[in-house]
């Protein structure tokens, strides 16, 4: 058995062919069915796509490293479920390109942040973590809430989210500025278009408090309110969902 | 049935002008004097069709950070360019066969010493902001926040410093071995400098705020297609030196690297698969979401562990430590059943990153069960390189390099007993989220890694630089001692706040409520938080002194005969 291997080492190619094929079927195996099993492709009542400012405010939230002290999973363990709130489904993260569930928590899990503070609190949090939670290890965010939110390729990215199958309408494309500006201010008339497209328990609110402008801060504290938020568990029903 | 046929480890130390005539096989890369070499050209034709194409994305974009890097690539192609007009018309690109490329190999150890110590520092500075977020955040530099340097420490360490250490112990020891020239003449100082550009990128990058968030893969979809191109050029050479080879069998160390190699590149492509917003703009968004993202994520990183950390790393092993302790590899058939092993079961391994999440239950369990499994080709590999000093560990009394080597393979197989270990649902439950894993890794990194690579790093430059011997043995005493001591006072202060955080976040009261709040547990955690910035601090300090002693090492008057720069087929044993 063991002269067979000289083969391999005589060959250049027929050990590169070989590392291929073995190196692949784990992966094979392991990740192919994920995008066709129930469970992990199921589709949950409530979910739907991030409204442009929401994404906005995921966008700063991937820049900033949030994920790398917070998770976005909560696992189905008794503490957890206690300090956070219900686990985490699949479906609760089909439309994240790419998925924030994080591997540390280096801070609390953020799954289920969503109307657990105020929007207030959010932002003196950001600006300065010790001065509502004297402990934190957090590292302070003042800038955004100084810095415009630049928003000119939003409907670029909506588009980008479309051809990766999220299911935005071409109408939320069309609008995709317009609603990104109205979810920010809480007397724009295009809240009523907003909700119409996103459900009516679509946040509209001046999230970072300063009215003058359309800020980095104001777009993730929109982005932490809605998370979630989407899925009702009085009406899940996990039996139906079993993985 | 014993015939014996494992490849010498001395394979190709011999000198290499001796094995065949003057002239013989001087064909296709080599120079006719006064002409440019064919691949030189080619590298210029390109690189300059790359500078127009960046200038054009320069001019054009939009968005101000991809405008930046737009810069930076333009900056560098045009550097790149003037560099191979003088290389070409000086003819200092010519590449003589009957001589080792060594030069990239050269440049390769001083990338990676410096590297080395940007990403010890980073890491040096994150872990004190989290003892001391109140001196060392600053409310109006964004850019210095743990966010954005976190990925500048891991990408430093990983695959700068390790990056680059894998690339010049390769292009060494496939020279060595194969007794040949480097394939295509210029071309490997394409694959050192664009890997050193797609440094750059990554690193700037995620100061600047470009990132994808996929951990250990986070530069966005041009840094990857850039990295994708270095890195078929990487492999081009690396096979293309294969198949010059004077030797029959290819030696085990080049298992390792192929292996490395291919899959790298493999995982790379298949991880960064995503959408641009647009040609002109920095931002992607994954083609997958959700749980399929998460997994395909996750094989990738923990495969970056498998094929960039381990695979690479091992054949540094299989070289270096024969080389040094001056006795063959320990198994030939051992060799084989860890390669083949190691290679299939890794690939497994990544769901366990996702115990507990929404990834189906079976998916967990056959990433644990194969966690579980690698133990044994991992260990099989440690005791491969361990059981090599048979005869020769006297060596570790005298040798500080190779007791570092030794210290490294220990360390080696006590993360790989580790890693098994926190697979396991019920352990993990309580060590995923944790610092118990920055201490894994660490112990991995640090330990396995480091070790392993400063001692190739030891043993490489008196070769290269044909010296007789270190610039000074006691300082790499001292460097082994006090980097050793901050691994140990780094993980042990992990596993304590690991363990105490994990434990607090699932304590109750008698009364049956959770009886911490989230930031006790983050209070809790200040002491250990010192201690692992002084661990670090100390590793960050070793470094300094290798990188002073290797420093003095490259200046010490060559002995007679050896003449730097001279044909390396000279070089001797040491």
């Amino acid at each position: 058995m063991w002269k067979h291997h000289g083969k391999l080492e005589r060959h250049s190619l027929l050990l590169v062919i070989g590392i291929l094929l073995v190196v692949s079927i784990g992966g094979l195996v392991e990740i192919a069915p994920l995008f066709y099993l129930e469970s992990t492709i199921e589709k949950v009542k409530g979910m739907r796509p991030y409204t442009p400012l929401e994404l906005a405010g995921r966008d700063i939230y991937i820049r900033e490293g949030c994920y790398l002290c917070h998770s976005q999973m909560i696992r189905p363990l008794r503490d957890e479920v206690e300090r956070y709130g219900h686990y985490s489904l699949a479906a609760e993260s089909m439309y994240d390109h790419p998925f924030q569930w994080g591997s540390k928590r280096t801070g609390p899990d953020l799954a289920r942040v969503g109307g657990k503070y105020s929007d207030a609190w959010h932002r003196d949090h950001l600006i300065n973590p010790r001065s509502v939670v004297p402990e934190s290890v957090m590292p302070p965010y003042k800038f955004l809430a100084e810095k415009e939110l630049d928003y000119r390729d939003i409907k670029a990215k909506v588009s980008t989210m479309t051809k990766l199958g999220v299911p935005y309408t071409q109408e939320m494309i069309d609008s995709a500025q317009a609603d990104l500006e109205a979810q920010a201010d809480p007397f724009s008339a295009g809240g009523t278009g907003l909700k119409a497209r996103y459900g009516e328990a679509t946040l509209q609110r001046d999230f970072d408090g300063d009215p003058e402008k359309v800020s980095e801060m104001d777009a993730l504290i929109a982005y932490l309110q809605m998370l979630g938020t989407l899925v009702d568990f009085k009406t899940y029903k996990a039996e139906e969902n079993l993985r | 049935m014993m015939k014996i046929k494992a490849p010498r480890v001395d394979a190709g130390d011999s000198t290499m002008s001796s094995t065949h005539a003057p002239g013989g096989e001087m064909t296709k890369t080599a120079a006719k004097p006064g002409g440019a070499p064919l691949d030189a050209v080619l590298l210029y034709v390109f690189v300059g069709v790359l500078a127009l194409g960046a200038l054009l994305a320069t001019a054009f974009t939009q968005d101000p950070l991809f405008r930046f890097h737009g810069y930076v690539f333009l900056g560098a192609f045009v550097a790149a360019f003037a560099a191979l007009t003088i290389g070409i018309t000086s003819g200092s690109l010519n590449s003589p066969q009957d001589q080792y490329a060594d030069g990239v190999v050269r440049a390769g150890v001083i990338a990676t010493m410096f590297w080395g110590v940007v990403g010890f520092l980073v890491g040096v500075v994150i872990a004190a902001q989290l003892s001391f977020p109140n001196q060392l955040y600053f409310p109006d530099i964004g850019w210095l926040n743990f966010g954005r340097l976190r990925p500048l420490h891991t990408s430093a360490v990983i695959f700068a410093f390790g990056g680059n250490a894998l690339l010049c112990t390769s292009f060494y020891v496939v020279q060595r071995t194969c007794r040949a020239r480097l394939a295509g003449g210029a071309w490997p100082w394409f694959v050192f400098w664009g890997y050193q550009l797609f440094i750059v990128l990554a690193a700037t990058g995620y100061l600047a705020g470009i990132t994808q968030s996929r951990e250990y893969a986070e530069p966005e979809w041009y840094i990857d297609l850039w990295l994708t191109i270095v890195w078929v050029a990487y492999l081009l050479v690396f096979i293309g030196t294969l198949w010059k080879r004077k030797e029959p069998h290819i030696y085990v160390a080049n298992w390792f690297y192929l292996a490395f190699i291919v899959t790298i590149a493999m995982l790379h492509i298949v991880n960064n698969l995503a959408l641009p917003v647009g040609l002109l703009n920095h931002r992607s968004y994954s083609l997958f979401s959700g749980v399929q993202d998460a997994l395909t994520q996750w094989w990738y990183g923990h495969n970056a562990v498998g094929f960039f950390l381990t695979a690479g790393f091992l054949a540094m092993m299989y070289y270096f430590v024969p080389k040094r302790a001056e006795r063959p590899v320990y198994s030939y058939r051992l060799s084989i059943v860890h390669f083949w092993a190691l290679i299939f079961i890794y690939i497994w391994a990544g769901p366990h990153h996702l115990h507990y999440t929404a990834l189906p239950q079976w998916a967990q369990t056959l990433g644990m069960t194969f966690s579980v499994m690698l133990w044994m080709p991992s260990w099989g590999g440690m005791i491969n390189g361990l059981m090599t000093l048979s005869g020769a560990w006297d060596k570790l009394r005298t040798d500080p390099v190779i007791r570092m080597m030794v210290v490294s393979v220990a360390f080696y197989g006590m993360s790989t007993f580790e890693g098994p270990l926190m697979s396991i649902r019920a352990v993990n439950s309580l060590s995923h989220y944790t610092d118990w894993t920055i201490g894994h890794v660490h112990s991995g990194a640090l330990g396995w890694v480091g070790f392993i690579s400063f001692g190739a790093m030891y043993c490489l430059v008196p070769w290269l630089w044909k010296k007789d011997r270190l610039y000074s043995n006691r300082l790499v005493e001292w460097h082994f001692w006090i980097a050793t001591t901050g691994i140990l006072l780094y993980i042990s202060a992990m596993w304590v706040s690991g363990i105490m955080e994990g434990l607090m976040w699932r304590e109750y009261t008698p009364q049956g409520f959770l009886a911490n709040s989230f930031v006790e547990t983050v209070a809790a955690k200040h002491v250990e938080n010192i201690i692992r910035t002084i661990g670090g601090l100390m590793f960050l300090v070793g470094g300094l002194i290798m990188s002073y002693n290797l420093w003095r090492t490259v200046r010490l008057p060559s002995p007679d005969g050896a003449v730097e720069g001279s044909a390396p087929a000279l070089v001797a044993a040491e």
